[in-house]
């Protein structure tokens, strides 16, 4: 039958219809209002596929290789915050999703990824194209589920979206056999489900909200720390409104940028290894800090022994939807288990109730102000040669702020997100748990399908784009105008920097040679290639490039060979124990 | 400090995977760990022994609860308590030993289960270290094999673990 004919999922709760595993699946993509699955075919998964290309409530997009399918669907969760699909078959396509849904994982982004099996009858046989998927899975997903009878098939894709969205969300992978798809059973998509074993928590706990906004309101040098769990939960006006209201500084992590407008004066950096002095030092010596849905991670606060003994007075408020989060690296005096917007709204409510107002905090500006006038992100241009974070700067105004920005791993990454301002949430899309080189091109594909009209920016190596290079054929095949800014070095950037700092300045393996010629690279791919040398050519590059609304356009910019990230907080130094690029 | 868990988890297979997973995964130690289906046959009843600071222990506690299978867990170590474990060992019981052997074992309440004209099969049920203390009674050469469940236990008087 015709996708068209079948009942409406939610619409009765009596349905008797046939469906098969098959129809099931896409039944169930229909009735979570999926847009866009992004996958591979192959054996396990050919039924399902039959039944794809019969339907049209949804777009099947076909990658080059199932890594990109699921970054792809990551990069559409991040930027849209609906949950991103996927479809690979068995074995290797599961074992190639893989890196892509540890990507997900670590940074908590709500996916399905639906993979085939072998036959249940052949499960354990060794079979053609079989590996334990749930096994290998497990420690990298939130959930996952073997489907055996396809009665249990569309109560289980509800349960894998319903556990990926909620509470701390993260991928879930449906396992299905192929004979599991072939068979047929009543279809019924249940509107909603309830599940002893998982009941997050989602609201604050009205006590602990008071006791956090008294501390907060009396403190003398506060801090607000900002990280992705703002994003995820959607709470960046929330988030917003009360740093205004308090008038403190607030800092973003990796993941938390655009949660709040980086273009504010209270916005004082990026924090963490790669974070600005003026975050870094008022993060260590705060009286009292708010953590709003981040979690304190070794890239962040860097050596906790070191961030505590340096203050051990420092009060701590964490707000966090994941129980586990709290006090797991640092310990935390007043903890909030809950929605992260809902929670914010509380205290948004209570400050403007409140007799209360925020202590005046001068003399706190006034230190965060000489520390943020040593200008630690200054760097030094030059008329020779293209400095890679003049070429951000200069994609920053270009699309005037208002990109999409993904990147890959590396030093890139780090300018990326220290020189191109993001005031809006959800526009920085990277690899910031896993650290993922390969992520930013199938990102950057998930974020134009999301949103066809603006414009997308891939900022990348010569390393890591040659991740996942071959998805430049898929950018072809649905004329997806991407601007790839790659910053060709000629050396993986960040393990040079490491070796020169910490390695004798020997570079093993990381100069990268026999590089393609990438103007031809792109041509061969249908796309525009532009190769830019001189500093004086990036501007007008940027902005011939952005005006070709139509094409892909891969821009080979070659950079300073010798360029650092700075500040740096080398690995287990304390966030205040910072190299400047003025120390060297 | 030594704690033990308490666990509901849904009789699902591969639940048992995502317990043990999590432990190996985050480095957490594991003494013992025992597990059957209860009264509800949707239900499994795990019992794990580990080791480890107030802190280990309450991240071992989230991190366990976050598991989408895992209904329940308890510190039992939060409050009075009863555990037990089995044991069952086999003794070369042969001459003179074969008396001693099964003085030793009523003296511990033990049952011997199976016998032959060489050997005695020994159950013993306790607490842990009452099983250690067995062990430690009886001559080592004479001890053939030795299998322990491992410890479960339940609070005392009304505190009870329910989905």
């Amino acid at each position: 039958m015709k996708l068209s004919d079948a009942p409406q999922a939610a619409s009765t709760d009596v349905v008797t219809t046939l469906l098969t595993g098959a129809e099931i699946v896409c039944h169930a993509m229909k009735a979570e209002g999926v847009e866009f699955v992004f996958g591979y075919p192959g054996g396990a998964v050919l039924v399902i596929y039959d039944e794809i290309h019969k339907q049209s409530h949804f777009k099947h997009i076909l990658v080059r290789h199932e890594q990109a399918a699921v970054h792809a669907a990551d990069a559409y969760a991040r930027a849209t915050g609906r949950p991103g699909v996927a479809l690979v078959t068995s074995g290797p396509g599961v074992t190639n999703a893989v890196t892509g849904i540890a990507t997900a994982y670590m940074d908590s982004i709500p996916m399905v990824i639906i993979t085939g099996q072998v036959p249940t009858y052949a499960i354990g046989q060794d079979a053609f194209q079989e590996c334990d998927t749930v096994g290998i899975t497990r420690p990298c997903v939130k959930h996952n589920f073997l489907v055996k009878d396809v009665g249990e098939l569309a109560e289980t894709i509800k349960k894998a979206f319903f556990i990926a969205t909620t509470g701390r969300p993260g991928p879930v992978v449906v396992d299905i056999p192929k004979d599991v798809s072939m068979a047929s059973a009543p279809f019924h998509y249940p509107s909603t489900v309830d599940m002893r074993s998982y009941r997050p928590t989602n609201k604050g706990h009205g006590g602990q909200i008071k006791k956090a906004m008294q501390m907060l309101l009396s403190a003398e040098r506060p801090m607000v720390y900002v990280g992705g769990g703002a994003i995820l939960g959607d709470a960046s006006e929330q988030v917003t409104t009360l740093v205004k209201m308090l008038g403190y500084p607030c800092t973003n992590t990796l993941m938390g940028l655009g949660a709040y407008p980086s273009t504010d004066r209270q916005f004082v950096g990026m924090l963490g290894m790669h974070g600005t002095v003026e975050a870094n030092m008022a993060m260590q010596n705060c009286d009292v800090l708010i953590a709003i849905g981040a979690r304190f991670d070794d890239r962040v606060i860097g050596n906790p022994t070191h961030f505590n003994a340096g203050n051990p007075t420092r009060k701590i408020i964490h707000i966090d939807i994941d129980p586990s989060s709290i006090s797991k690296r640092v310990k935390v005096d007043v903890p909030i288990v809950g929605n992260i917007k809902d929670v914010l709204d509380e205290m948004i409510a209570q400050i403007k109730s409140a007799e209360q107002k925020p202590n005046g905090i001068a003399a706190w500006w006034k230190q965060i102000e000489e520390w943020r006038a040593k200008d630690c992100l200054k760097f030094k241009q030059s008329d020779t040669i293209i400095k890679p974070q003049y070429v951000v700067q200069k994609l920053w105004e270009v699309t005037k702020g208002d990109a999409f920005v993904t990147s890959d791993v590396g030093q890139h990454q780090m300018w990326a997100a220290q020189y191109y301002g993001f005031d809006k949430p959800r526009r920085w899309i990277n690899s910031g748990g896993l650290g993922t080189m390969g992520v930013g091109l199938p990102y950057a594909m998930g974020c134009k399908f999301a949103f066809p009209d603006a414009d997308v920016a891939c900022i990348t190596g010569e390393g890591s784009i040659q991740m996942n290079i071959q998805e430049l054929s898929t950018c072809k095949q649905y004329d997806l105008p991407i601007k790839v800014i790659l910053l060709n070095n000629r050396y993986l950037g960040m393990v040079r920097q490491w070796q020169d700092f910490f390695h004798g300045n020997r570079h093993a393996e990381s100069y990268m040679d026999a590089l393609p010629d990438f103007v031809k690279l792109a041509e061969a791919y249908g796309h525009v290639g532009m190769k830019i040398e001189k500093p004086g050519d990036v501007e007008g590059a940027l902005k011939e490039a952005f005006a070709l609304k139509k094409r892909l356009v891969f821009m080979d910019f070659l950079t300073d060979q010798k360029e650092n990230v700075f500040p740096m907080v080398p690995g287990g130094k304390g966030i205040s124990e910072m190299i400047l690029a003025e120390d060297l | 400090m030594r704690h033990i868990l308490s666990l509901l988890l849904e009789n699902e297979a591969g639940a048992l995977s995502r317990v043990a997973g999590l432990f190996s995964a985050r480095g957490y130690n594991i003494e013992s760990l025992t597990v059957a289906p209860t009264e509800d046959a949707t239900l499994s009843r795990m019992t794990i022994v580990t080791t480890g600071s107030d802190d280990v222990i309450e991240q071992i506690t989230k991190q366990v609860n976050k598991l989408i299978d895992v209904v329940k867990i308890v510190d039992l170590n939060e409050g009075r308590h009863v555990e037990r474990e089995l044991m069952l060992v086999k003794l070369r019981a042969v001459g003179k030993d074969r008396e001693e052997l099964k003085r030793t074992a009523d003296i511990f309440r033990g049952r011997i289960i199976d016998l032959t004209e060489k050997t005695y099969v020994i159950e013993l049920t306790g607490a842990g270290d009452k099983l250690d203390a067995f062990l430690e009674a009886i001559d080592p050469s004479l001890i053939l094999e030795a299998v322990r469940t491992g410890a479960c236990g339940l609070g005392r008087g009304e505190w009870i673990v329910k989905a």
